[in-house]
Order: structure tokens, then sequence, then C-alpha cells
């Protein structure tokens, strides 16, 4: 079981109660197709991800990013057993999706940048500690029914 | 928390040398943001430098391990000196992308034979860098500068493992 620190609990709680969900949604989704082209292999029915402007602009992407956001959230409301409130979702993601883990990774990073540039100088050190050892532990559980 | 062992990432590994000069994976467009982007870091590379080296020890404290002989406090004149050391390099290099085999050479045999830093610490401090200059630029740090700067940083640490084995 993941040990949290006050600090990190009240941090995670911040960010979340803060953020606007389906505006950080689509940007970090949108991120990670620019970013990490080969990431689109996935979203084959998604249309027009020609270019960074099309994949920015593309609804469908939009659409989804907010979904795997509201998703995270589900780990911001069990924070103390992610790995159990993500046992399905792992499964499914494992078995009818056959997504690569390493892309959970992928995607974490660019919802850190996009965090980042959205809180300035307020994402200090410590908070970008808490927050990637919440989304490591998102993203282990995430990547635990693989075999 | 990640350590290097957790998370054997596959997506900033180069194998091959053609590719870390990263003279065939940007464009004349993205070597031309990169330097612009670096340009503006050089005044304030202290600044810079030290926070991208505080986020990262305190994000993945195995890094810590590297720097035991020095003050990693925040605000250590360390940490600051360190820093800017390293965001110079950076600016320099992104000045000629082209000639990066060239330019980074005495830091490659620096960091194989001298410092032996485990080359998989590269990509979480490159990622502590991408992280800094988004706090610091906003919504500049958009996904195309983003992925250029990604690029840039992964053919520099490519680099400069290069000489290690």
């Amino acid at each position: 079981m993941v040990e949290w620190t006050d600090f990190e609990r009240a941090t995670i709680q911040s960010i979340f109660g803060k953020m606007d969900y389906d505006d950080v949604g689509p940007a970090a989704l949108s991120r990670c197709l620019v970013v990490y082209p080969w990431t689109q292999r996935y979203f084959g029915n998604f249309g027009n991800l020609y270019n960074a402007a099309a994949i920015q602009g593309n609804p469908k992407v939009a659409a989804h990013g907010k979904t795997v956001l509201h998703g995270l959230d589900r780990a911001v409301k069990n924070m103390d057993d992610i790995k159990a409130t993500y046992a399905e979702l792992s499964v499914l993601h494992s078995e009818k999706l056959h997504v690569d883990p390493d892309n959970f990774r992928l995607l974490a990073d660019c919802l850190t940048i996009v965090v980042a540039a959205r809180m300035g100088a307020d994402f200090t050190a410590d908070v970008q500690g808490a927050f990637q050892k919440f989304l490591a532990v998102v993203v282990s559980s995430l990547g635990r029914q693989y075999h | 928390m990640q350590t290097c062992a957790v998370r054997p990432s596959r997506h900033s590994t180069f194998t091959h040398s053609t590719s870390a000069t990263g003279y065939n994976m940007l464009t004349k467009h993205e070597k031309e943001l990169i330097a612009k982007i670096w340009d503006k870091m050089i005044p304030v590379a202290s600044d810079i430098g030290a926070e991208c080296l505080l986020r990262m020890m305190t994000t993945f404290p195995g890094t810590k391990t590297y720097f035991a002989h020095l003050d990693i406090r925040p605000g250590s004149p360390h940490l600051r000196s360190h820093g800017k050391k390293i965001v110079l390099a950076i600016a320099e290099c992104s000045k000629d992308i082209s000639s990066m085999m060239v330019t980074l050479a005495p830091l490659q045999t620096l960091h194989a034979y001298k410092l032996r830093i485990d080359p998989c610490n590269f990509k979480l401090l490159c990622h502590c860098i991408l992280v800094t200059l988004a706090a610091h630029m906003g919504d500049e740090f958009d996904p195309v500068a983003h992925a250029a700067m990604d690029k840039y940083l992964s053919a520099f640490a490519a680099v400069l493992a290069e000489k290690y084995r």
C-alpha cells in the first residue's frame, strides 16, 4: 500500500480540485499525440491527425481527453487503493485495447507538463514531486493486470 | 517514485549516432525554435539550472546520489553554479545543433571516464528541463515547441553517453 504524506494528499486534492478537466484533458492527450506521434496508432478511427493543428482541433481527441482525465478522478478520490480502483481498467487496456503500458508513462509526462504550464511558479519542485508520485502509482496500477 | 530500474522507458533510447546528432530528426524551423528558447535562458542560467536540478532531485530521489559532495538545498550556491554549467552547455550546443558531436566531445569524455553518471538519469533531467520550461513559458511552450525540445534533449543525452562503452 502506498504511503502518502499530508502534504502529498493536500497537493493532489488541491491540483485536481482547481483543475478544469475539460481543458486539461484534451490538452494533455493532444500533446501526447503530437510529441510522441507513434501513440496515434491507437486512434486510427479518430479522423484527421495529420499535423499538430489538426490534432489539437480534432473533436474526437478532445472528447477522449476529457474521458481519460475524468478517469483519473477515480484515483484522486481513492488514493489509498489506486491499485484496486484501476484493476478493471488495466484488464481493459491490456486484453481489449492492447495498449503498450509504456504509453501510460508518456501521457503522464505530457499531463505533468500541461499542469506545469498552467500553474507556472506554483508548480514548485515539491508539488511536482507529489504530482509525479501520484501519477507513477496510477501508471503502475494501469499496467498491473498485464501478463 | 520512479527509479531507472522501474522505468526503462523506451521512447528516448537512441543507439545510432546518426540519429543522435539531431541532424536528421529536427527540421530547420525546429532548430531555430530551440535556439531561440535557449537564447532566452542564458541570462537566467543559474536560476533555470538550479530549478531543473532541484525538480529532478525532488521527483527522482535516486539522482541525489550523484551530488553527495555538494550542498543541494534549495537556493544553494552549489546548485546554482552547477545548474548554470548545464544550462550553458545545452544553450551553446543549440546554436549549432548539426555540430553536436564535435561540440560535445569534451563533455562526452568527462561523463564517460570521470563522472560516470548512469545514462538512464539523463532522461530524468531532460524531463525536468521540459517541466521547468513549461512552468516559465506557459502556453508558449506549446506541443510543437515541446516536441522539438524533447527531440533535441534526447539527442543531446544520447551523444553525451556515446563514449561510455
